[in-house]
């Protein structure tokens, strides 16, 4: 029986990803292990979000082979790839939100039409008012996204994501265009849904501040707030990856990021932190 | 792979690749949303929903429309007919014309005109916002949910709103052959009535219900295909409306070779 922290949640081998000549991702592998936490640093047009499109199989490698929980799911047909997306929880750029559903139906929606859950209506809006009370939203339930702000609907977003209690949650630059604090609320919500869940995390994002904090905090469940972890025990579990023109560029530990001397890689960085 | 210094080859090859592509994705699209005509789950409640907006909603412009182009088609007639000194049979003229081309072209175009740009904006924002990808991601097939509604729903409301265009144009016909030509209003709609054979009802129904394919699968090819944020919404909105308008009437030609090589 192999450990649990030690199996395979996403496994990327040699994945090539091409539009129009252009490669969005060229040559990319890695692996992530159950728990542990990704952040993937790149420039905009980088490849992050076909990245993590790929690894939802929405899109298809034109080489390589991707697999979610050990299984190949490089050429699965859509219909076999709904049941592994029951098990990933994604929050799109934008949000990604249903504009003609309430923000109930948004968040009911994966229970409703996943794979493998099939629950009574009572229970689907019981789970659905607590993930947004998960983020501090349950009185939106009957509002539509368009009567919400920009940090309200990609907080809306994160509840739709972890409604299912998913294994492995994607954020696609979950605090991309919003204000510093709306930001911290949203990645303070990511460290909470991560540790509370013990769920694998993927994020992608430009902003070297949020990856750091997601680096460096653990959410403490007692005083009900992220707090700062020792450099050695934020080691274990946090791999950065660095994208550049589809490449991975560079894959380490935090430490390894702020000592990188790469003039690519130190874009991202903020010396001093 | 083109062989090298084959400028011209390569170029033609970059020329017809995206039309050929293009092509290739619209079978698919076409394919996959008429397979899932028969495939669980349906969504019953979206087709009522679509019925309601294209057919309902169309209904006003249909109605102008084919009051309208009946009143002309009777005054344009009466006047051609009267050098042969059969102003008589403006009725039977108004009815052929309608029944067999005008009612379908016209009332397709008008449902094309409002619906396959609306597809087109609908789907082109849901895919620029990602909630295409959202969709897919949270175990739904957007063909299944977004486009075979439209599909059926089109299918079934095109040929009704076919049959009301044509009998309001009638209509519209008779109330200039009537008022205006002062032809007795039993001598119009006999003459119309008679000169509609029951091959002219079958094509007549046959062509909106061909014409209900081509606007639901333009419109929701280019909403689907959109990129490049609202201009490329509006750059999709002009392609399926232009591109359906150009098909109803290239699909017409061909239904009518058919027709009249019976």
């Amino acid at each position: 029986m192999p450990d649990e922290q030690n199996q395979s949640v996403l496994k990327f081998e040699g994945v090539s990803v091409v539009f129009d000549e252009v490669k969005a991702l060229d040559d990319v592998s890695f692996e992530v292990f159950e728990g542990e936490t990704r952040i993937l640093f790149g420039a905009a047009g980088s490849g992050k979000t076909v990245l993590l499109k790929t690894a939802l199989g929405l899109q298809k490698p034109d080489a390589g082979r991707v697999y979610v929980f050990g299984q190949d799911i490089t050429n699965l047909p859509e219909q076999r790839l709904f049941r592994i997306r029951s098990r990933i929880g994604v929050l799109f750029q934008e949000g990604g939100l249903f504009d003609s559903l309430t923000v109930g139906e948004n968040v009911s929606y994966p229970l409703v039409n996943l794979e493998g859950f099939g629950l009574p209506e009572a229970e689907v809006r019981k789970r659905a008012e607590e993930a947004l009370r998960f983020v501090e939203l349950e009185h939106t339930f009957d509002r539509f996204p368009s009567e919400l702000s920009g940090g309200m609907r990609r907080r809306v977003g994160i509840a739709r994501a972890v409604v299912t209690e998913p294994r492995l949650v994607l954020y696609d630059s979950p605090t991309a265009g919003l204000d510093p604090i709306t930001a911290y609320t949203i990645v303070a919500l990511i460290i909470k849904e991560r540790d509370l869940k013990n769920t694998t995390t993927l994020m992608a994002t430009h902003r070297y501040q949020d990856g750091h904090f997601l680096a460096t905090h653990r959410y403490d469940a007692e005083r009900e707030t992220a707090e700062p972890v020792s450099e050695a025990e934020e080691q274990l579990r946090t791999t950065f990856m660095v994208f550049g023109q589809g490449r991975l560029v560079f894959e380490g530990s935090l430490p390894e990021l702020n000592a990188s001397r790469d003039p690519y890689v130190s874009k991202f960085v903020r010396r001093g932190e | 792979m083109l062989p090298s210094g084959c400028e011209d080859c390569r170029h033609l090859f970059e020329l017809v690749k995206a039309p050929v592509s293009a092509v290739q994705d619209f079978s698919v699209l076409a394919g996959r949303a008429i397979r899932n005509v028969v495939r669980q789950p349906h969504y019953a409640d979206d087709i009522f929903i679509q019925m309601d907006l294209i057919g309902v909603g169309s209904l006003p412009i249909v109605i102008m429309t084919g009051f309208f182009s009946g009143a002309v088609m009777a005054m344009q007639m009466a006047k051609a007919l009267a050098q042969y000194g059969a102003v008589g049979q403006t009725g039977q003229v108004v009815a052929i014309t309608l029944v067999r081309e005008l009612g379908p072209v016209l009332t397709a175009l008008m449902v094309a005109g409002r619906t396959a740009s609306g597809i087109a904006s609908e789907l082109g924002s849901m895919k620029v916002t990602e909630q295409i990808d959202a969709m897919r991601a949270l175990g739904t097939d957007p063909i299944q949910k977004l486009v075979t509604p439209r599909l059926i729903a089109t299918c079934v409301v095109l040929p009704l709103l076919t049959v009301i265009a044509d009998f309001l144009g009638i209509f519209g016909g008779f109330i200039i052959a009537h008022f205006v030509l002062m032809l007795a209003s039993s001598q119009y709609w006999s003459t119309a009535w008679q000169a509609l054979t029951y091959t002219d009802v079958f094509f007549g129904l046959l062509k909106p219900f061909v014409f209900a394919f081509a606007i639901v699968l333009v419109g929701c090819h280019y909403g689907l295909r959109t990129t490049g944020g609202t201009q490329g919404v509006g750059r999709a909105t002009t392609q399926a409306v232009v591109v359906s308008s150009v098909l109803i009437f290239f699909l017409t030609f061909f239904i009518t070779r058919i027709y009249v090589s019976l």
